[in-house]
């Protein structure tokens, strides 16, 4: 509803007072005359109403007037998948390059997920004063330098997708480490993203992704210490929601799917699967670090290397990698030195990863694996 | 609506390019120019023709150099009409320096 009447008005503050007002009339009138056929038609139709009685009073923007066109919706005939096409373009403007990075994850949050800026604060661990700057901040920018409320042209639209894409997935990542309410939210972005663009590969993949992530948090910590895949609790993953996943994952693949977030997917599959299949999981993660040029996910590719029972080659790998700052590229070489029983070249790996340590569970983590070897 | 588009280039990239492609750098501004959403357009001389000036207690006060020193300095300037952001950006991703390593800002122009 209210996509469709930002696009209407062109003015998030505006659109979120008409909404407001239709409610109200709606709370008003209903319990009265009975709820009419298709409410959100109403809904939509009283807020553009409202608005334009609004605007028509404030005699600044009398000129204005004309560049609306008359309100002749009638509840009847109202569109819905007008409403469902004016979604997809706020998505696009929330998520628009143009904007910064915290502006789009609050504007998304707030304008898609209905979230109030309170609520939106607390998950970022901000005040409300300063969600409140950064959301006015956005929309003062879309407002100013005219960044449209359109889907984008199809040579710019794998771009802007990737855009959108990311922005759902760092609103997962938010809520991934404790705060449940914000990935839920992603998830529930995610489906509307995938409803929206039914033929896009990518946005299966990443709704896949997220799911089959979250069916497995209840497992991923024992009091505060972080459980790795291998020792998780499996009694404790949500079942029903990996098999959604997968069929989300199957339509993606169906659809020629091949990108990043269809191949982060199918790892997630492959590895709640009750005997891993490590050489695929190996495979996926080489095509994976194909796509992104990333040495973390080179060092994930060695690790599945060395599952799927060749560690000396995983260790050749993880030694050409240029990552010395990072915790889990020392850790992952102590653990690879320590099975090819190179103890003492692994505990010098461990003591170095121990040196990066941060979290009190990974020092603890650390300091147990020293002391076996 | 109307956008400036400022365009920011190490001094002399042009000159350090073959000459081909110094051709086509031309030949793309020329396009550029020639588009009918361009309003105006300016290339500017180098950045050490630059004069600063302020006035101060009724006096005229000068300085040699540009405003700002940076690496990348300002060359030139083109006004362009617009539907919405997206298109000046299509526009601005079509002036020569945004392939060589330089920059070009995008400013909506306050409506009259």
């Amino acid at each position: 509803m209210l996509a469709s009447l930002v696009r209407f008005l062109g003015d998030f503050d505006q659109a979120e007072e008409a909404a407001q007002e239709a409610f109200a009339i709606a709370a008003e009138r209903w319990p009265v005359s009975g709820v009419p056929p298709n409410p959100g038609g109403w809904l939509v139709t009283t807020a553009r109403h409202r608005a334009i009685d609004r605007i028509r009073r404030e005699r600044t923007l009398a000129e204005k007037i004309h560049l609306l066109p008359e309100p002749e919706a009638v509840m009847d005939d109202f569109d819905d998948t007008l409403i469902k096409d004016e979604r997809l373009e706020l998505i696009f403007t929330c998520c628009h390059p143009a904007l910064p990075l915290d502006g789009q994850v609050a504007l998304t949050l707030r304008a898609l997920g209905g979230l109030e800026t309170a609520e939106i604060a607390r998950a970022f661990l901000v005040s409300e004063e300063t969600m409140k700057r950064r959301l006015t901040r956005a929309k003062t920018k879309i407002k100013a330098t005219g960044i449209p409320f359109a889907v984008p042209d199809a040579h710019l639209l794998p771009d802007r997708l990737d855009a959108v894409l990311a922005v759902i997935y760092l609103i997962y990542n938010e809520g991934y480490s404790g705060r449940v309410d914000l990935a839920a939210e992603a998830i529930r972005l995610g489906r509307v993203l995938a409803t929206l663009m039914p033929d896009e590969p990518e946005a299966h993949g990443l709704l896949a992704l997220m799911m089959i992530h979250h069916a497995r948090r209840r497992a991923r910590f024992s009091g505060e210490d972080l459980v790795l895949l291998g020792d998780q609790d499996r009694s404790l993953w949500d079942h029903s929601q990996i098999a959604a996943g997968r069929a989300v994952l199957d339509r993606a693949v169906a659809l020629g799917g091949r990108g990043a977030y269809v191949i982060q997917a199918t790892i997630a599959s492959l590895q709640t699967a009750k005997r891993i299949d490590w050489p695929q999981v190996a495979e996926m993660y080489r095509r994976l670090a194909e796509l992104t040029g990333s040495a973390v996910v080179e060092l994930n590719h060695a690790v599945a290397v060395a599952q799927a029972g060749d560690p000396a080659a995983a260790l050749r790998a993880v030694n050409c990698l240029d990552l010395d700052g990072y915790l889990y590229f020392h850790s992952t070489r102590g653990e690879l030195l320590r099975r090819l029983g190179r103890d003492a070249e692994a505990r010098a790996a461990y003591r170095r990863a121990l040196q990066l340590a941060t979290s009190t569970p990974e020092r603890r983590f650390l300091t147990w694996r020293l002391e076996q070897l | 609506m109307q956008y400036a588009l400022m365009i920011y280039a190490e001094p002399g990239y042009a000159e350090a390019l073959p000459e081909a492609e110094r051709e086509a750098v031309r030949a793309d501004f020329s396009a550029l120019v020639d588009d009918a959403r361009c309003v105006a357009s300016a290339q500017l001389q180098p950045a050490d023709t630059a004069t600063c000036v302020r006035v101060a207690g009724g006096r005229t006060l000068m300085t040699d150099g540009p405003f700002a020193d940076t690496k990348e300095v300002l060359g030139g300037l083109i006004l362009i009409e617009a539907a919405n952001l997206d298109e000046a950006i299509e526009v601005a991703a079509r002036i020569p320096v945004t392939r060589f390593g330089g920059i070009v800002e995008i400013r909506p122009v306050v409506a009259p």
